[in-house]
Formats: C-alpha cells, structure tokens, sequence
C-alpha cells in the first residue's frame, strides 16, 4: 500500500481520534469520559504510526500521526485519581508511617537542629554576649521588646486585629524556609545542613538571650504551643533534605540520578505533610500563642497535650495499615 | 525514518516507547525558549502581585495578611498548578509552545511537579538560576537539576502538521531503482519546497544532476516529478 492510498484509507480514523481529542481538551478532567471509542482509536493510529514507520512514507505524515499519538497518550494515562481520599489515606496512615520507616535521618535531624539549638542556648547563658555573635543589637532589642512581660500582646508588636497579617506571615514565611531546607538536600545534604544548623543556632540564642533577660515567664508559654508543629515540621524538613543528599552521595545499587528520582518521589510526600503542619502552626501562633488574655499555664498545659498528639500521631498512627 | 534503536539521532529528538509499543519523538526544549516562558510567566505573577497588593491593601491589616499567603503560594504553586491542570503548561510556556511531561512521556503529575518546582530553589542557587543553566546545558535532553530529581522533561509541543502536498508535477519513474532512503529524500526535498528559496532548490537538485539528466529548473522539476510517482500519484 503507497502513501497516498494509506492516506486515504485511514484519514477518517485519523481525523475521528483528533476530534476526540478536542474534545476531551474542552472537558474538565472531573466530567465523565464516556468516549468508548477513544482507546480503540487510539490504538488503531499507534498501529497506524509504526507501520508509517517502518514502511517509510513520509515526514509530514509521521509527524501527524506521531503528534497524534503523543496528545493521545497524554489523555489515556492521565493520572485521575480522586485526591480526597488519597489525602485522607495520607494524614489518616501513610504520613506517619513514612516518617519512621526513614526514623534514622529523622533522629540525624533532629540532633543537628535540637543539638545547636541546646548548645547555643547554653552557651549564651553561660556568656550572655555570646548571643551578639548571631543577633545584632537591634534584633536582640527587638527581640526584647516582643516578649516584654508587660506587653499587651506577644509575638510581633501588634494591635489584636492583625492576628490575620501574622497568619499570612508565617505561612510565608515559615513554609518558605522548611521548603528551602528540603530543597538544598539536593546539593549533596550541604544546603539542609546549614539551613538546620543556622535555624537551630538562631533560635537557641534567641531562646538564650531571652531567658537571661528574665522574659523566659512570657517566652517558653508563647513558643510551646505551635512549636510542637513549627519545630518538629523543621526536623521532618531536615529529614527530607538529608534523605535527597544521601540518595546523590550514596545512590547503592542504583544510577546516581534513579536514585535521586526514587528519593525525591518519597520525599515530596514528607514536605505535603510539612505544609500542612506549617499551616497548623501558623494558626497556633497568629490565633492563641499571641493571645493575652489566656494564662501562661493554660498555654503551657495545652502545649504540653499539642506535644503529646505530635508524639503519638508520629510514634502509632498508621502502624496497622503496615510499612 | 532512521532505525529508531540505532541512537544515532544527532538532534534534540528523544525517542520514548508508549505501552502500545510505538515510538513518540518528543523534542527537548534549550535554555532560552524556556528562559522566555520563565519571563512571560514572571511578569504575569508581577502583575498578579501589583494588582493583589492594590485591591487588598483597602483591607488594611487583614488585607496584607491575605496579600501574604497569596504571594506564598504564587510563588511555590503557580507553576505546579498550570502544569498539573494545563496539560503541563503555564501561560509563558504556552506561548513559547512548550509542554513539561515526564520522561516516559505521560503527562506530569503531582509529584512530578511539586518536585521539579520546589528544587527550583536549587537550580537558582547561587543567584539567577546558574546552576540549572549549567546543567541544562551538559544535559542532553537540558534538564535543570529539578527536572533531573522529577524525571521529568520539557518539550517543544509540535505544531499541528498538515499534510502538505506535493508541488503539482506529472509523476515519472526514476530512471533506476532508488533505495529507500534516497527515496526518502527525493520526497521530502518535494515536501519541503515551499519552504526552499527557488535558488536553493536548483542548487540541491543540481547535486542529483547524474539522476535527472538535467540541472537548474529542469531538474527541480524533474524531481517532484520522481517524488509525485514515489508517492503513487500514478
């Protein structure tokens, strides 16, 4: 059979399956795709391509049915799975379950952002110009100034209708820097390890600075709360960064860059749970950490439970469903 | 067609075999296509931002905590949500008539995307996107380092081909047997004429001149000729 003959013979499949194709391009991805016939035509023009192929007619009548089965196979094996229910299946088991099965970088996160918080924090009370060495004048004053014990709110300097402004800053803000965190991972671990030490050094000296001021009464009631989410979320960001860095550094068995795939494809299901955490605590912190009409040991109380449900979702939930 | 598994493709076009057992030829887009989408998609959030600003800034602080969450997730999600519900494409790269899928060539998912976007923090390290510019550049199918991590890859989307004739010729047969890459060649130098300055065509067709017999004009023709009857116009 020549080219021309081809043409004519098989144009109508050809033409039919690109109508098709317009078609489902106008439908939203949620309406219903009743086009039974679209597989079948689909198949038919792949059969169609590779005997153009391999018979060698020419260009112009590959790169249509080639343009064909390429916008044909972007529609067949779109992924349509309802979100709802793998989100729930997420928070409900997998998220937990993720986080122990990789528990060791876990704990390796945790002590480099722990760790250099505590030692900082020691450090500048036992040499209280120790904290000059991160904070400059003016932020340790400002930083004195937002924890006053005679302050009317705590947090950022702020009247009670912009507890909404600082929402929208922490989110900005603070999953702004656990996303970088992860991210850096990938320049072989050396980015998340300096975005974990440099957190963990910054906030033990504030921490520090703080509690030899004598404001540690109106401090450690603020933090505990959304600290639960916002310090441990920072830990699970390390996590992931660190587990990007080990994957290039140490691929196993693997090509480097499989092994970076693999990684990263486990690793965006970690910074999912992050942003979700990061937006809990930003909640926490804008809404009832600032609040001043709450007691300090309310707050702290609460903390405490905050601490608990962290502890307990990441140590049981999900165990039955395996991993 | 060159043999699809010889890898002697010296191009851009990347071969990928799809579950029916076909070969797609996806063709891989260079920095500067995508440098311009990139811009076209940051002017676009610029004036999303310049117009979020003005409207919530009447909300007072309320407003610029709205402001706030806004350019959040403009700046992580704008490309993630185009390219997962766009058909792999924002704005700037449907103008520059690019597409992201992934290596397999199905289109890109969530992970893909959320992946590829997020280590773009990587890619602009040290400053102004350095590190993703080198390694598009040692890359064979330039991918930025995200792109690496996602396995996914950017492509020209291929402009919708017509048919095209061949220029109107009373098909004759070759004087000899042609093989099928000769023949080839005869129809896709046809194909292409259009697209040829006159010029051009003669000096082409004056490289066949043992074939035709003829050279200059009447070997142009004499060529779409051969092309017509190659394509069974008998």
């Amino acid at each position: 059979m020549n080219q021309q003959e081809f043409t004519r013979r098989f144009e109508k499949d050809w033409l039919g399956l690109e109508a098709r194709l317009d078609e489902l391009d106008q439908v939203k991805r949620s309406a219903a795709r009743t086009s039974a016939d679209f597989p079948r035509l689909y198949r038919q023009v792949c059969q169609h391509l590779a005997l153009a192929r391999d018979r060698d007619y020419g260009a112009h009548l590959i790169e249509r049915l080639n343009g064909l089965v390429l916008r044909g196979h972007q529609h067949l094996y779109e992924a349509r799975a309802g979100v709802g229910v793998r989100t729930v299946q997420f928070f409900a088991a997998d998220f937990p379950a993720l986080i122990r099965h990789e528990s060791r970088l876990f704990w390796i996160s945790a002590l480099l952002f722990f760790g250099s918080g505590l030692t900082m924090m020691a450090a500048v009370q036992a040499f209280p110009e120790m904290a000059y060495t991160v904070l400059d004048p003016r932020q340790a004053a400002q930083m004195e100034e937002m924890y006053r014990p005679d302050a009317s709110v705590l947090g950022r300097e702020r009247p009670a209708d912009s507890d909404f402004l600082m929402f929208g800053f922490y989110i900005y803000n603070n999953v702004g820097i656990a996303f970088q965190t992860f991210a850096s991972g990938l320049l072989a671990g050396i980015g998340t390890l300096f975005f974990l030490l440099f957190n963990g050094v910054l906030i033990g000296a504030v921490a520090g600075h703080l509690t030899n001021a004598g404001f540690g009464p109106t401090f450690y009631p603020f933090v505990i709360g959304h600290g639960a989410f916002e310090l441990i979320a920072v830990v699970l960001a390390g996590q992931a960064g660190l587990k990007l860095g080990f994957a290039l550094l140490a691929p196993g068995r693997l090509t480097r860059g499989e092994s970076v795939r693999q990684a990263a494809r486990v690793c965006v299901r970690i910074v999912y749970g992050i942003g979700a955490m990061l937006v809990i605590a930003a909640f926490l912190e804008a809404f009832w950490s600032s609040s001043t009409v709450v007691p300090a040991a309310v707050k702290i109380g609460v903390g405490a439970v905050l601490w608990a449900l962290v502890g307990f979702y990441f140590i049981a939930v999900g165990r039955s469903h395996g991993s | 067609m060159r043999d699809p598994m010889s890898g002697t493709l010296l191009d851009t076009r990347r071969l990928v075999e799809t579950p029916e057992g076909v070969h797609l030829e996806l063709r891989a887009a260079g920095p500067v296509p995508r440098f311009l989408a990139w811009s076209i998609d940051f002017l676009i959030r610029a004036a999303a931002y310049f117009i979020l600003g003005t409207l919530l800034s009447a909300f007072g602080r309320f407003g610029v905590g709205l402001f706030l969450i806004l350019l959040f997730l403009l700046e992580w999600f704008y490309p993630v949500l185009f390219e997962v519900y766009r058909h792999g494409q924002t704005p700037g790269k449907r103008v520059m008539g690019l597409r992201v899928l992934q290596d397999n060539g199905a289109p890109v998912g969530w992970a893909g995307s959320v992946i590829r976007n997020l280590l773009r923090v990587v890619d602009f390290f040290p400053f102004l996107y350095a590190f993703g510019v080198v390694t598009m550049l040692a890359h064979r199918d330039f991918k930025r380092l995200g792109d690496l991590a996602a396995g996914t890859l950017v492509v020209h989307v291929e402009p919708a081909a017509q048919g095209r004739k061949l220029p109107a010729a009373g098909p004759l047969p070759p004087p000899l047997k042609l093989a099928l890459d000769e023949q080839r060649a005869v129809v896709n130098f046809a194909e292409r004429s259009e697209s040829l300055t006159w010029q051009r065509a003669e000096e082409l067709a004056g490289i066949l001149e043992l074939l035709t017999g003829t050279e200059g004009d009447a070997g142009v023709r004499r060529l779409h000729q051969y092309a017509n009857w190659l394509q069974g116009n008998r």
